[in-house]
């Protein structure tokens, strides 16, 4: 299919056959990728899809391993991201690189001082700036302080680092994430003047909404693959989700239709406020019952990790929460040290987080020590005012032996078994304790097939003890396979509820995209 | 699996980073004409080679090991405690205030409230950068470091002010009085018929220094509190996943570090000057850093290298009494040792991780 542009002119960025493993993974495979000159291009796909690497790769980050990068039709080498600049590439981050106590002019020239006194440049980028700002409608005060701007105003400041230095393609990722409604409006207004200068914009999302409103053409990237390039008007979301999560090999869990019980959590109006300012969680409601496994599909960074964190007992510092949560009835506070992890599971918590690198294991601390985690206090670990050593030991070997943690060695230090190891480890410990309810994030994110499929019969079997389980996972797969019921997140909200065997991958990502399917029939959750 | 056995990084990186320091050393006293093994005889034999001369290297080994305590306790928690010197000297006026404000009967008496005191005012001293770490996050290097200087002016005034005996004119606390005198180390042996340093400063707080070392590695190892502390100095978002509560860790932590700092003051102001000079630290709190780097941050580990530090302190003091090498080449040299098994340590450990792995290679 023809994309939009212009035609007859050379392509402003092509790739052909660009490829970029990292050990084992291949994060790029064999892509392809022609953007025209003067058009703005979505590239789109779920995370870990390989679109940041490809970027990266395109800035200058990362060095393919094979594959041709042409600019403006001319084969180019790009060493570093001055190099990148050089061929007219800009790039503005998720994560803003600007020095917050810097001002907006100073953030402007830094890295492009072409002169050993400041002056100099800081006088000729204030009238560049102000040239700048009238003809795209990016006005910025340029002798503010960059942290006292808001963040719309600071991802302005990017774009005109970019357009300072020349950037005659400009590339933005996830750039409104961080916006409000009413900011992104008016960043698109500024992306469509700076296509009408002929500039070439790369616009990468997961947000088909955006896609759809602005880009000339679209390219989807799953697994590392590029898997389609179409022109924006030609296609649909429905059809653009579809080949964004795939028709993938389907995952298959043994087990019995769920029973239900009586509610175990119940969350209602569930709101939460970052630290930036940013709303995380919007009045979200959700109840899982004892004997169910809910599953919550969506794109990681929609909302999942706050849920998980504040039901876990450790929202992130400076967040303000509201709404209620209620455990077998009774409410659990939402902050205080009645809402730490250790109240929580207190209270019947048990918790498999997201990154168990991270949170759920200390790397350093022997299997043995890593069992205890969070249990530490537990009675039958102590001996007097000293721990029972011995008592854990002799625990962690025979929760080794049960969940076949290789090799069986309470003495190792963490970070010296395998991914999958690691993570039986963490669910163990978890899980053997009992909980009356399990949250459990990307059980088997960089786990090995055997231990999923251990992992996974462990969270069943848990679920037929009349347990209630709550998963969280980017694998929609493993969402399908095991889930009694599943919420859909999309921005912090609750898109809607579906039953596995009555939805599909293609509704659920149009779901997970923010749409609201229109064919699909709507199944009712089971809690009505 | 393990690059190299745990003896190996324990025992021969650190011999290793010593014997460089050493050559180095004796290149610098070749340079100045003087012969690097005289002067090594006369540390030997000035801190090692008598019972005079390891009176004195018990004493400085005393002071080290509770300032090393007092940084690697600190370390656990992923806290650098640099006010040791600051901590150590509101020791000395806990010991001193504890001492001079009750007659008492017997040093007996007066050791275990004198011990109260020392750590008490310590750990005080650490409380506020401690609280402003875990409240307001101003960083706990930078506010230790400041509370060193108020507290050597602190002092300053306590002791032109207040503590001065009418009539002196030297800025000192009154003599504690002979009751509360400390046995020294020649009086124990000598009760047990031994005659062994005589008029030496190192007392009875050296055994002190070693149940400290006892404790601590209970502390650490043993108990959920070193748990806790360990696992938030490792990781501070696995911490609050487990409810442990980082402000509670950071300032518990930091209240034992000061505690143990501020312990020095037995030995050196109630052990060995029987009263409150200006400065009585005299460097320790920061020797203490030195020796918890090359101690591993374990107890034991931390009193070998306080006896290593006792031995160059009391070494180098007989080096420029009987030869004619300044007394700023002890300091080069002490400056050399700590560079290279502090800052240069992967220096040596790196070269012999690979020796071990190629010897484990050909063996298997």
């Amino acid at each position: 299919m023809a994309l939009a542009g212009a035609t007859g002119t050379a392509p402003a960025i092509e790739l052909r056959g660009i490829s970029k493993a990292f050990g084992p993974v291949q994060a790029n495979r064999n892509i392809d990728l022609v953007v025209p000159r003067g058009t703005i291009h979505g590239i789109i796909g779920e995370n870990g899809a390989g679109k940041s690497t490809l970027m990266s790769i395109l800035y200058g980050f990362y060095r393919p391993d094979a594959g041709e990068i042409l600019i403006g039709g001319q084969p180019v080498t790009i060493s570093d991201s001055q190099a990148a600049i050089r061929a007219g590439i800009g790039m503005v981050f998720q994560h803003f690189k600007l020095v917050p106590n810097f001002t907006v002019l100073e953030n402007i020239i830094l890295g492009a001082e072409d002169r050993g006194l400041l002056r100099h440049s800081l006088s000729r980028a204030r009238g560049e700036l102000k040239r700048l700002a009238e003809e795209y409608g990016l006005q910025v005060d340029p002798d503010a302080a960059v942290e006292e701007l808001s963040v719309g105003h600071q991802q302005r400041v990017e774009i005109l680092k970019a357009l300072y230095r020349q950037a005659d393609i400009l590339i933005l990722d996830e750039p409104t994430g961080v916006l409000t409604p009413a900011e992104a409006d008016h960043l698109f207004r500024i992306l469509r003047g700076l296509k009408d200068e002929g500039k070439t914009i790369i616009l990468i999302t997961h947000k088909l909404r955006e896609i759809m409103e602005i880009t000339d053409n679209v390219s989807v990237m799953r697994r590392g693959e590029m898997v389609a390039s179409v022109r924006t008007a030609g296609t649909n979301p429905t059809e653009l989700a579809e080949l964004m999560v795939g028709r993938k090999v389907l995952l298959r869990v043994e087990k019995t239709p769920a029973q239900p019980g009586a509610p175990v959590l119940e969350v209602r109006g569930l709101g939460m406020v970052d630290a930036d300012g940013v709303e995380r969680l919007r009045g979200i409601d959700l109840e899982v019952r004892a004997g169910e496994i809910v599953g919550i599909a969506g794109v990681a960074g929609n909302g999942q990790t706050q849920l998980l964190e504040i039901l876990g007992g450790f929202p992130e510092p400076g967040a303000r929460l509201q709404g209620e949560i209620r455990l077998n009835g009774t409410p659990l506070p939402l902050s205080g040290t009645g809402a730490d992890g250790r109240a929580r599971r207190a209270a019947g918590i048990g918790h498999v987080p997201e990154d168990r690198q991270v949170e759920g294991l200390i790397m350093d601390f022997s299997a043995w020590e890593n069992s205890a985690f969070g249990y530490h206090d537990a009675p039958q670990f102590q001996n007097g005012l000293l721990m029972d050593n011995a008592a854990i030991r002799a625990d962690t070997a025979d929760k080794m032996q049960r969940f076949d943690v290789r090799p069986p060695n309470p003495d190792l230090a963490a970070k010296n078994f395998s991914g999958g190891n690691q993570q039986k480890i963490v669910v163990a410990r978890e899980i053997e304790r009992n909980p009356d309810l399990l949250l459990i994030g990307q059980p088997t994110r960089g786990v090995d097939i055997g231990a999923i499929e251990f992992i996974h019969k462990r969270i069943v079997a848990l679920r037929d003890a009349g347990k209630a389980v709550l998963l969280v996972s980017v694998e929609l797969d493993e969402i399908m396979a095991l889930s009694d019921r599943i919420a859909v997140m999309f921005d912090g909200r609750i898109m809607g509820e579906r039953l596995p065997a009555s939805t599909t991958a293609g509704e659920l990502g149009c779901l997970m995209a923010g749409l609201e399917p229109a064919a699909a029939p709507a199944t009712s959750g089971g809690t009505e | 699996m393990e690059r190299m056995p745990k003896w190996a990084d324990v025992i021969v990186t650190p011999l290793i980073s010593l014997a460089l320091a050493f050559a180095i050393s004796a290149l610098v006293i070749l340079a100045i004409g003087e012969s690097p093994v005289e002067a090594l005889k006369v540390m030997v034999e000035g801190a090692l080679g008598s019972s005079y001369g390891w009176g004195f290297t018990l004493y400085y080994t005393t002071n080290f090991v509770f300032t090393g305590l007092a940084v690697m306790v600190a370390y656990h928690a992923g806290l650098f405690n640099i006010g040791g010197e600051g901590q150590a000297a509101m020791g000395g006026l806990g010991v001193t205030l504890v001492v001079l404000a009750l007659p008492w009967p017997h040093w007996a008496l007066a050791l275990p409230a004198a011990v109260v005191g020392a750590a008490l005012f310590g750990a005080l001293w650490a409380l506020i950068p401690a609280w402003l770490q875990a409240k307001r996050g101003s960083h706990v290097v930078i506010t230790t470091i400041m509370f060193n200087f108020i507290a050597a002016a602190l002092l300053n005034y306590v002791l032109v002010n207040l503590l001065r005996p009418v009539g002196s004119m030297d800025p000192a606390s009154a003599n504690f009085p002979p009751a509360t005198h400390l046995p020294k180390l020649s009086d124990m042996a000598l009760a047990f018929g031994i005659d062994w340093g005589r008029n030496t400063p190192a007392n009875i707080a050296f055994f002190i220094a070693i149940i400290a070392c006892l404790l601590v590695w209970l502390l650490i190892w043993r108990t959920r509190l070193g748990y806790e502390i360990r696992a938030f100095g490792k990781s501070e978002p696995a911490a609050l996943y487990a409810g442990i509560s980082p402000v509670r860790i950071t300032v518990v932590a930091m209240l034992i570090s000061g505690a143990l700092a501020g312990l020095m003051a037995v030995n050196n102001v109630m052990g060995e000057a029987e009263r409150l000079v200006l400065n009585a630290v005299e460097g320790a709190g920061f020797i203490g850093i030195a020796v918890a780097l090359m101690g591993r941050n374990h107890p034991l580990g931390v009193f070998l290298a306080a006896l290593l530090f006792g031995f160059l302190y009391q070494g180098g003091g007989e080096l420029a009494l009987w030869t004619s090498i300044p007394r700023e080449l002890i300091v080069i040299i002490q400056a050399l040792v700590i560079l290279f098994t502090g800052a240069l340590d992967n220096m040596v450990r790196m070269p012999l991780e690979r020796l071990f792995l190629t010897l484990n290679r050909k063996r298997g």
